[in-house]
């Protein structure tokens, strides 16, 4: 931990503060809903602990509280939840060796801490973003769901804090980097677009898995990609390719 | 005690969802191609959920609060406007726009 805080400079543990706080309110907001849903608090706690996962644990309650069976819950939740398991491959160089760190980094894999892993281009600077970010919104979220549930629903809308529109911008501001990768831009354009398409008719969760198709567009099935030029660039162009291999 | 089975596995699978990768990659020596295929898998999945988060709810469309505060957050993002910025127009563009009773 003592390597992560020399790496990190001031500009990031301030942006990823800011991430925390939002997620805090946002917890808040998880927690006075379920208890006023009729939950007692230490499922909403319980859940925020094991699970860690917003969007997972809001789908969870809402369908319960409306009457749902708790197996189509758990269902959907994992349905949410399965854009983990590229997430897993993307960042799982950085959890670090070692029995303890591996299972305490991979519980704290979500959107965030994977996007500030991502913004980062240098490998230790990647893994203090993933760590600091991780262990920040663990903590700001768990303590957020407590508080929110004990001081009833005075937040339990985020959406009138415009919270429900920061939190895509953070995500969006985090990835404008990888995107200026004409290849990256491509597959994440007809991936948003088969999201976007699916997103009225399947189930939350599907959509964004099925983005995964755009990869599939930009990279081909392992031809190789048609040339831009007549090969006059080639040599600057190979090396400009080597270059941005770290790049997303 | 059905939720607290419930909440049990969906966070035991959520785990294993979140640990397949790490564990996979470690048995496995990947190339470099394949090392550029998952990150930019990674970043299709968080673009597909900006996308999804702007634009849906409940498989619907969202209103227009929700999407114009994305929308400036990521202008001026793309401006190199400060972190703090983008997040603070993000949110301030979604309930200011509220307030005037866009939904």
């Amino acid at each position: 931990m003592r390597s992560i805080r020399r790496t990190l400079d001031r500009e990031l543990v301030r942006d990823i503060g800011l991430v925390c706080l939002a997620g805090a309110v946002v917890a808040a907001s998880f927690g006075a809903i379920a208890v006023s849903s009729g939950f007692p608090l230490w499922l909403p706690m319980l859940m925020s602990l094991l699970v860690f996962a917003g969007a997972a644990q809001f789908l969870f309650v809402g369908i319960v509280a409306s009457g749902g069976n708790p197996a189509a819950a758990v269902l959907a939740g994992l349905l949410v939840n399965a854009r983990h398991i590229p997430f897993g491959f993307a960042v799982g160089e950085l959890l670090g060796t070692g029995w303890a760190r591996r299972v305490a980094g991979t519980h704290l894999m979500v959107d965030e801490t994977v996007a500030f892993a991502l913004a980062e281009r240098e490998g230790e600077r990647r893994r203090a973003a993933y760590w600091t970010c991780g262990i920040g919104l663990f903590l700001c979220w768990n303590v957020g769901v407590v508080v929110g549930g004990l001081g009833g629903t005075a937040i339990s809308d985020p959406a009138a804090l415009g919270l429900d529109a920061a939190f895509p911008a953070v995500l969006l501001a985090l990835l404008l980097p990888s995107l200026r990768d004409p290849a990256a831009l491509r597959a994440t354009l007809v991936g948003v677009a088969i999201a976007l398409a699916t997103a009225p008719f399947l189930p939350p969760g599907l959509p964004v898995l099925l983005a995964l198709g755009g990869v599939l567009t930009a990279f081909g099935t392992g031809g190789k990609r048609p040339r831009r030029n007549d090969g006059v660039n080639d040599k600057a162009d190979s090396a400009d390719r080597t270059d941005r291999g770290t790049l997303c | 005690m059905t939720l607290v089975v419930a909440t049990l596995v969906l966070g035991v699978g959520t785990f294993a969802f979140r640990f397949a990768g790490p564990v996979l990659r470690a048995r496995v020596e990947l190339s470099e191609r394949a090392e550029k295929l998952m990150a930019t898998s990674a970043v299709v999945l968080l673009g597909a959920l900006v996308a999804t988060q702007a634009l849906i709810v409940e498989q619907e469309f969202a209103g227009f609060a929700r999407p114009a505060g994305v929308l400036v957050g990521g202008v001026l993002a793309w401006r190199k406007a400060p972190f703090i910025v983008v997040v603070l127009a993000a949110a301030g563009t979604g309930a200011g726009l509220r307030l005037l009773g866009v939904p």
